[in-house]
């Protein structure tokens, strides 16, 4: 009996080390659901949840492969990096905080301009990405989209700006708030040129991105349950002091108070520039 | 009893002598006439002194000082009270936060807007602290409209901690109503100046900011957020409010070395709440002056300029 209490195998003797693991990306777990599928379904899908369509956050690269016709396109002013003109420095020197961005994800900054052909249609897109400083819009973001807007005119090219955005960059203060009016005031030059603009705000599109080119689509169209607003949803519950209604600051929500033509899903995105693009060309 | 900041202390104390001096003066007969000028002359140097070296900071305190001219203030002043004050953004409601309505700047009609906070408790609440909802950016762009239809100049007063970050200011869409002044302002026909009298928080003061002329008061700020929030968010912490005021470069002057706004004008020794009536008196002088010099150019000019010079604003290396 007392057989029974020895140990006669020897323990799992695998150091830590040398532990198996599932290689990292192979699967992927929607944050909303819990549901797992393989990563490679998941892209596949455009990064949108088969089982309850959470739209999961995507770059340039994703969006740009999405959109233009066989994913080619040429890309402008790719080269153009932030400068560092206030000298800033918060607990970190923003130069550092840029060399570690532009390491980690391999961008120059927090948005990509690029024409190409969408079923056919001529299109510039300028698309922001989340990943670079929280999609942050300082002077790199503002200029390439500045000089997007010029290219659009000259070659009478409608423009897609996607964006994705916490707002304005502060370690650039008031330079990333003249950002908001120099995209503005740029704007009004495409209007001028009656070239179809289509703002399409994504999660999430909040600050001075709303304040600015992001709400001046001549269509603004949003994915959806995007978070999408002025103000963060942390400061207005501040405000008010209250807990905030559901669905408060969704794509849905916009759309229901008036500012959002279109709630369009990911795997439709495509068909629907191509067919607006149409539509406002013949 | 006048607000007194910390480092206006040794100023406040000599005003105190001088009030004491001239007390014992008026009920004893005593001649005090030299111990006032000297006196005075004190006073003159312990102001240019202090104001000569106000940190970011202190700045900062002084562009929120109690006692500073706001809005209605200033637009009474430079109309010789002749301000006609127009209500509404003809969709919700009337924003207490934002005033406009036309006056007459020495016989010629102006459209004067601005951003406008309380005195005391009671009206600080009516004004919403300066902070407009999107009403009140839909009610300046009215006003500008009605101004350029009627070929009226503009001229917007700004000061406010920011747009209102509420509920219903969501609902409504704040960010729509700031970013439709943007690009309205950029093609307005008529002359448009703007005069930071205050603070210039963000989006919310920008919403009537896109100017021919972009000026600053010397004792205000402007950038993309307060310093206090800046702190909070970057430091993650309120106790580098100083710290961030200094990183911002939110000052006039470093907001015109950056070329980021097109002039300062220069406050009364002391700060503009010292002396409203000079300031009024300044300010006045500056508009006129500036309006002179866009009525040279035809629309089309202005607006070319307008629009080239804030897409020439930002930094980036190629």
């Amino acid at each position: 009996m007392s057989n029974w209490f020895k140990r006669i195998k020897e323990g799992i003797t695998t150091s830590t080390k040398d532990k198996k693991e599932t290689p990292e990306g192979l699967w992927y777990k929607c944050p909303t659901c819990k549901t797992i599928i393989p990563s490679e379904d998941h892209a596949a899908n455009l990064f949108v949840c088969v089982n309850c369509n959470h739209h999961h956050k995507i770059g340039s690269k994703e969006y740009f492969k999405i959109i233009f016709d066989n994913g080619a396109f040429h890309e402008i002013n790719a080269q153009l990096k932030a400068a560092d003109p206030l000298n800033f420095t918060d607990t970190k020197k923003y130069t550092i905080r840029l060399d570690e961005s532009i390491k980690k994800t391999e961008l120059n900054d927090a948005l990509r301009t690029a024409y190409g052909k969408v079923h056919g249609n001529d299109l510039m897109v300028a698309c922001m990405d989340f990943s670079f400083i929280g999609g942050s819009m300082g002077s790199v973001v503002g200029e390439k989209i500045s000089r997007a807007i010029t290219y659009c005119i000259e070659h009478q090219m409608p423009l897609l700006i996607i964006s994705k955005s916490g707002g304005a960059r502060m370690m650039e203060a008031a330079f990333s708030l003249m950002q908001m009016a120099k995209t503005s005031v740029k704007l009004s030059l495409l209007a001028q040129e009656k070239i179809p603009f289509i703002s399409l705000l994504t999660d999430p599109t909040t600050g001075g991105v709303t304040a600015s080119f992001a709400m001046l689509g001549d269509l603004n169209i949003a994915e959806p349950n995007a978070l999408i607003g002025f103000a963060g949803p942390r400061v207005v519950k501040e405000t008010i002091g209250k807990d905030l209604p559901k669905g408060f600051q969704t794509s849905e929500f916009v759309l229901e108070h008036g500012f959002l033509d279109k709630i369009v899903s990911r795997k439709d995105l495509k068909q629907t520039l191509g067919n607006l693009l149409q539509m406002f060309k013949n | 009893m006048a607000t007194v900041l910390d480092f206006e202390k040794p100023i406040a104390e000599l005003l105190e002598q001088k009030e004491k001096v001239e007390q014992v003066a008026s009920k004893s007969g005593v001649d005090v006439s030299k111990t006032i000028k000297d006196l005075d002359e004190k006073i003159k140097a312990a102001r240019k002194n202090i104001y000569e070296h106000l940190t970011p900071w202190q700045k900062v305190m002084v562009s929120r000082h109690p006692d500073r001219p706001y809005a209605i203030s200033y637009i009474n002043a430079v109309s010789d009270n002749t301000w006609i004050e127009l209500h509404g953004d003809r969709t919700v409601k009337d924003d207490k936060a934002m005033v406009g309505g036309f006056g007459s700047l020495d016989g010629r009609t102006v459209m004067f807007i601005g951003q406008q906070k309380g005195t005391n408790t009671k009206t600080r609440q009516y004004r919403n602290f300066g902070m407009p909802n999107p009403e009140g950016y839909r009610k300046a762009l009215r006003l500008m409209k009605l101004a350029e239809k009627f070929n009226k100049p503009i001229v917007t007063f700004i000061d406010t901690p920011g747009a209102y970050p509420g509920l219903e200011a969501e609902e409504r869409g704040q960010g729509e109503a700031i970013a439709r002044n943007l690009i309205e302002m950029a093609q307005l026909r008529v002359p448009v100046i703007c005069v930071v009298i205050g603070e210039g928080a963000s989006g919310g003061a920008l919403g009537i900011g896109i100017g021919d002329k972009v000026l600053m008061l010397e004792n205000t700020w402007y950038s993309v957020i307060s310093p206090e929030s800046c702190s909070s968010i970057l430091w993650r912490s309120w106790d580098f409010k100083e710290k961030a005021a200094e990183a911002l470069k939110l000052t006039a002057s470093d907001m015109y070395a950056n070329k980021l706004v097109d002039g300062i004008i220069n406050e009364p020794l002391g700060g503009a709440h010292t002396n409203p009536a000079e300031a009024h008196k300044i300010v006045k002088h500056e508009i006129k002056k500036h309006l002179d010099k866009l009525d040279a150019l035809s629309p089309e000019q202005r607006i070319e300029k307008r629009i080239k010079k804030f897409c020439a604003m930002g930094v980036v290396k190629e």
